[in-house]
Formats: C-alpha cells, structure tokens, sequence
C-alpha cells in the first residue's frame, strides 16, 4: 500500500478530454445542421422561438453556471482537504442539476401540452420551417438532458466517493474527469439559450 | 514513490483558488445578463450577442473552470484541432449552399 499503485492522471485526463472532443463533434453537428435551417427557415425559427419561454431558459443557464462553479469549487476544496465543504459543494451540484432537469420538464410539460411533441398530428400540421424548428429544439435540448442526466449519476458516485475517502487530496482524478464532463454540459447549454431561446 | 511526487508536481504547480473560480463564475453570469440584454434589443443584436457572447462564455469555461489554463500545450491543441475541424465543416456546408 506504500503508494506503489501505478497512476497515470495526465493520461486519464487526456483520455477524458479525447471523449470530450468526440462530444463536441457530436453537438457541433447538431449546431451546424442548427445554423443551416436556420439561414433556409428564418421566419419560422423566429416563431417558433418565440414560442419558447425565455425566462426558464434563462434561470436553467443560472442554475448550470452555478453547478459548473460548485464542481470547480468542490475539486478545490478536495486539494485542500476540506472533505465536509466538498460534500457540500458536490450536494449543491446534484440538486442544480436536478433543478436544471425539472425546469427542463416543465418547459416540455408546456409544449406537449400544446399538442407540441415529436411526430405529433398538430406538429404534422405546421409549416415545415416550424417542424424543423421544433425538431432540433427537441432532439438538441433532449440529448443534452439526457447528458445531464449523465453527469447527474457520475457526480453522485465522485460525491459517494469523497464521502468515503476514496477521493481524497492526494487522489481525485475521478472527481476532476466528473467536473470535466459536467463543464462540457454547461458549455453545449449555454449555445442552446441563444441558439433557441434569444436568437431564433 | 519519486514517481508519485514527480507526477503532483507536474500538474499541480499552483492550484487556483475559491477566489478566482467565484470571479469566473461573476463575469459569466454578467456576460448571460449582456446576451439577454442584447437580444430584448433587436434581432440583430441577439445574433452578434450569439456570435460574440457565447464564444466568449464557453471559453472561459474551458479555461478556466475546465482547467485548460493550467494544462500543458497538447490539451489545448486538441481543443483547437477539434473546433478547427468543426468550423471546416460549417465553411464547407456554407460554400455548397452558398453557390448552389
């Protein structure tokens, strides 16, 4: 146990920011199909977006930015050894993320209410503009709840973790891999607010 | 065990503290309120907010909250290869539409 276990951190995180860029590719795609029917429907992007509530948009990306802080801010508190503050900060994380996914909720709860959802009959009946519009909204917006989700599970094993010093200050690449893949959710949304919500 | 020590040096020189991710974190939400502010005034505006603004935001998350600051060349050059690659892409699929 005399710290003869081989560790390679540089490799993990690279190993980490690999999977991150194949994530980037993936969003990328979606954002460039985005900007293409975008310049081809701009009139129905403008409607549909104007259908959206900004508002909620909004306070999701204040609840994200504050998630992205409280990793960032659990991490150093782990390299100071200040094991009850990283609790409190991994805490604060999860229950970001999962306010994230209930906002998120209601804002689908809305659409569909309003007979807005994936191949729905009102859907058929709009102008394909919209139905691109409502598309990608739902496609981009929903693999990336489905990433939040992701990250969700992934922070609660690092904050297990740091429960049982299995992270600790010597020791917390897993943690800064989790962080890593959390920030990464944070910056796809912060191109989705403007992407639907401000500038369509 | 050199190894060990060897290997907390190289990542960990100076670790950032609370303090910087908290001024990080203000400028984001700052940066949010200008894109929003931007977008209430007209439509173009809310399209230089996205062009400008939200590049802006995402970087400081990866240079900061995602600790590309404090890493060495070879992160950064994966990065940039990929946004590279992306942006070839996004040329491409522009120049096709642009002179069909």
């Amino acid at each position: 146990m005399s710290g003869h276990v081989h560790r390679d951190d540089f490799g993990s995180r690279l190993g980490m920011w690999l999977f991150l860029v194949t994530e980037m590719v993936l969003f990328g795609g979606l954002f460039i199909a985005y900007s293409y029917m975008r310049y081809r429907y701009p009139a129905e992007f403008h409607h549909g977006g104007s259908e959206l509530n900004v508002t909620l948009g909004v306070i999701n990306t204040l609840v994200l930015l504050t998630s992205s802080l409280t990793v960032v801010l659990a991490i150093v508190a782990v390299q100071r050894a200040e094991k009850q503050r990283a609790i409190a900060f991994l805490g604060t994380t999860l229950v970001l993320g999962l306010t994230f996914l209930v906002i998120k909720s209601f804002e689908w709860g809305a659409k569909f209410h309003h007979g807005l959802y994936p191949s729905s009959p009102h859907l058929a009946t709009l102008p394909p503009g919209e139905q691109v519009f409502f598309g990608l909204y739902f496609t981009m917006t929903g693999l990336h709840g489905l990433h939040v989700i992701a990250g969700i599970s992934v922070l609660s094993v690092m904050l297990w973790w740091v429960a049982t010093d299995r992270i600790r200050s010597d020791r917390y690449i897993h943690l800064e891999n989790g962080g890593l893949y959390w920030h990464l959710v944070d910056v796809i949304w912060i191109f989705l607010l403007p992407l639907f919500y401000l500038a369509a | 065990m050199s190894e060990h020590v060897e290997q907390a040096s190289e990542h960990s020189t100076e670790h950032p503290g609370y303090g910087t991710f908290i001024k990080v974190w203000v400028a984001l939400v700052i940066l949010t309120g200008c894109l929003v502010g931007m977008s209430l005034i007209s439509q173009t505006y809310a399209v230089w907010g996205l062009l400008t603004l939200t590049p802006l935001k995402a970087g400081l998350v990866f240079y900061f909250f995602m600790h590309l600051r404090y890493e060495g060349p070879l992160f950064k050059v994966v990065v940039l290869v990929t946004l590279g690659t992306l942006l070839i892409f996004f040329a491409l699929l522009f120049s096709d539409v642009a002179f069909r």
